[in-house]
């Protein structure tokens, strides 16, 4: 009745799910994305592109690319969770999931993968639009992967967080634009942090997001603000602590069992 | 006969609130139990629980034999829930929907035969393309039943499956139930239609306050607590008095109208009999069925 292929099964179906649920809405989920992450791309490259030079022999523009990619894929892989979450919470067809032998293990796989899948998604399409105009090769393509793998990991377990616990769409906008949107937007993404004061820097440092961006930012060049492998570790940990208090708030119920 | 479910000892507080208040109970496997009491009796909490959806604040709730909390993928699998509200997933159409739900519990396309079945039993086939949300309120209905039966589950249970849904629907949807419960599967129906219980349990439990008042075979209750009833309209003018030995079986008075609970029919002979000798005039009279709204009425102080 309850065989592991039963189980992986029940679980390969809510993945299945959650890509076909963004799918669906491709425009939405990732054709409005990607425009967005190419406007940013046009416009801050032709404002301040002659201008500056973050890093030996690497263009504005170039410079800016990584770092888009990775604030989209973070932006849409807690999207991809939250949004669902709490649609189902609001118009009640959460009540399907709960109601399923899918263990708490098995939920939290299935909604992180398919985060995972929509931000690497949406940031692999920033890139081979920005590929055409921009020649930007990858030196190191396995850290690329690991903090896009590690980035949209900890944005979908964010969301998985946020879906929990908000009750109301109003609750999960604030936690997107008073939380999720100023840590993506200070983290780097357009300056490197040594152009900061020295106050800021250090704000910067405690910023988890900064740490994926800038990581990320090496793989393409082998150049970052600090050392590739520090931000691999604060990442790595960052992503155990978030996942198991995701893990925790599924086991325990919180906020969907009572 | 194995128990399909068992209540033990289960308590549910929420705060200083004590929705469920020590209920014990046991459902026996194949049994067609209705589950009866007024807005906030308890009735959902009690479901909430054996589908896992609420935890219990103390005492045990197994599903065949399955204990919903220590061993709950087994108790959910042994279970199929038809949820009271119109919940839909508004993304997918009824049978990409149904397909989900099925694959949820490990049913893969070997299942979709069954799939077909039960869309083709609830009378879905015309709708199984189309989309959740551009079903009208009894299609719905239908889908959320099909969705409770996607896995096969031996115990079936359905929160208030007809409220809402027309006349015609309702006796489809009765004789749907009807109808898996003679192919073996237990039913739990909680239902705001005291007729739809009288005619579809086998036995009732009736709660209030978070406790049960009455749990019996539905033919014991009618029979225990409603006795037939006597309603006489009479002219008292010319006697002031009613004799001691009909005093005794008034029910209730209420003006010129007399309510008289009989044990048998052949007392209708005899108050009649009395009153003539008395010479009081009987200008109207009827007689009631007992029903399940009476028993209701009796033990619970509600109207349903």
């Amino acid at each position: 009745m309850n065989s592991f292929e039963s189980q992986m099964l029940g679980m390969w179906t809510l993945l299945k799910k959650e890509l076909l649920r963004f799918w669906r809405v491709v425009f939405q989920t990732v054709a409005a994305p990607v425009i967005s992450g190419i406007l940013y791309l046009l416009i801050f490259s032709h404002v301040l592109g002659s201008r500056i030079e973050v890093y030996e022999n690497v263009s504005y523009i170039s410079f800016l690319i990584p770092g888009l990619i990775m604030m989209s894929l973070l932006q849409n892989a807690f999207a991809n969770s939250s949004s669902s979450l709490i649609q189902s919470k609001v118009m009640g067809n959460i009540v399907f999931l709960l109601l399923t032998p899918l263990s708490y293990l098995q939920l939290f796989i299935a909604f992180l993968v398919a985060s995972i899948v929509r931000g690497i998604f949406v940031g692999g399409c920033i890139y081979l639009l920005a590929i055409i105009y921009i020649d930007l090769p990858i030196q190191h393509p396995w850290m690329v992967l690991i903090f896009a793998l590690l980035g949209g990991g900890i944005l979908g377990t964010f969301g998985i967080i946020a879906g929990i616990w908000a009750e109301r769409f109003d609750q999960m906008a604030a936690f997107s634009n008073f939380v999720i949107m100023p840590l993506s937007f200070l983290s780097g993404v357009f300056y490197s942090i040594h152009s900061l004061p020295p106050v800021w820097q250090t704000i910067s440092r405690l910023n988890p997001f900064f740490y994926m961006i800038d990581g990320f930012r090496y793989g393409f060049f082998g150049q970052s603000d600090i050392s590739p492998y520090f931000s691999l570790s604060i990442v790595t940990l960052f992503f155990i602590t978030l996942a198991f208090i995701t893990i925790i708030m599924l086991k325990s119920g919180y906020k969907l069992r009572n | 006969m194995k128990k399909a479910i068992v209540f033990k000892n289960v308590k549910k507080n929420f705060r200083q609130l004590k929705a469920i208040d020590n209920i014990s109970l046991s459902v026996e496997e194949g049994e067609f139990f209705g589950l009866l009491g007024p807005n906030g009796a308890g009735k959902s909490t009690l479901i909430n629980m054996l589908a896992g959806l609420v935890k219990p604040s103390s005492g045990s709730i197994s599903v065949m034999g399955f204990d919903v909390l220590k061993d709950y993928q087994n108790a959910r699998h042994s279970v199929g829930i038809v949820p009271q509200e119109l919940v839909f997933d508004p993304f997918f159409n009824v049978r990409e929907m149904l397909r989900f739900q099925a694959g949820y519990f490990g049913k893969g396309k070997s299942n979709n035969s069954w799939i077909d079945e039960v869309i083709e039993r609830l009378d879905l086939v015309d709708k199984a393309s189309t989309n959740m949300r551009k079903l009208s309120g009894g299609m719905k209905r239908r889908a959320l039943i099909a969705q409770a039966l996607v896995h096969r589950p031996p115990v079936i249970v359905l929160d208030e499956p007809t409220a809402g849904v027309d006349v015609e629907l309702r006796q489809r949807l009765w004789d749907f139930i009807k109808e898996l419960n003679r192919e073996g599967h237990t039913i739990v129906l909680t239902t705001h239609y005291l007729e739809e219980a009288e005619a579809l349990c086998n036995r009732i439990a009736m709660l209030r306050s978070g406790k049960i008042v009455a749990l019996d075979t539905t033919k014991n209750l009618l029979k225990e607590f409603s006795a037939k009833t006597l309603r006489l309209r009479l002219d008292m003018n010319k006697s002031k008095k009613m004799p001691t030995s009909i005093e005794n079986i008034i029910y209730e008075v209420d003006g010129d109208l007399y309510t008289f609970k009989l044990k048998k029919i052949s007392e209708i002979t005899i108050i009649i009999e009395k009153l003539r000798k008395l010479n009081i005039e009987i200008l109207d009279m009827e007689t009631i069925d007992s029903d399940l709204e009476n028993v209701f009425l009796k033990l619970t102080g509600n109207k349903i």
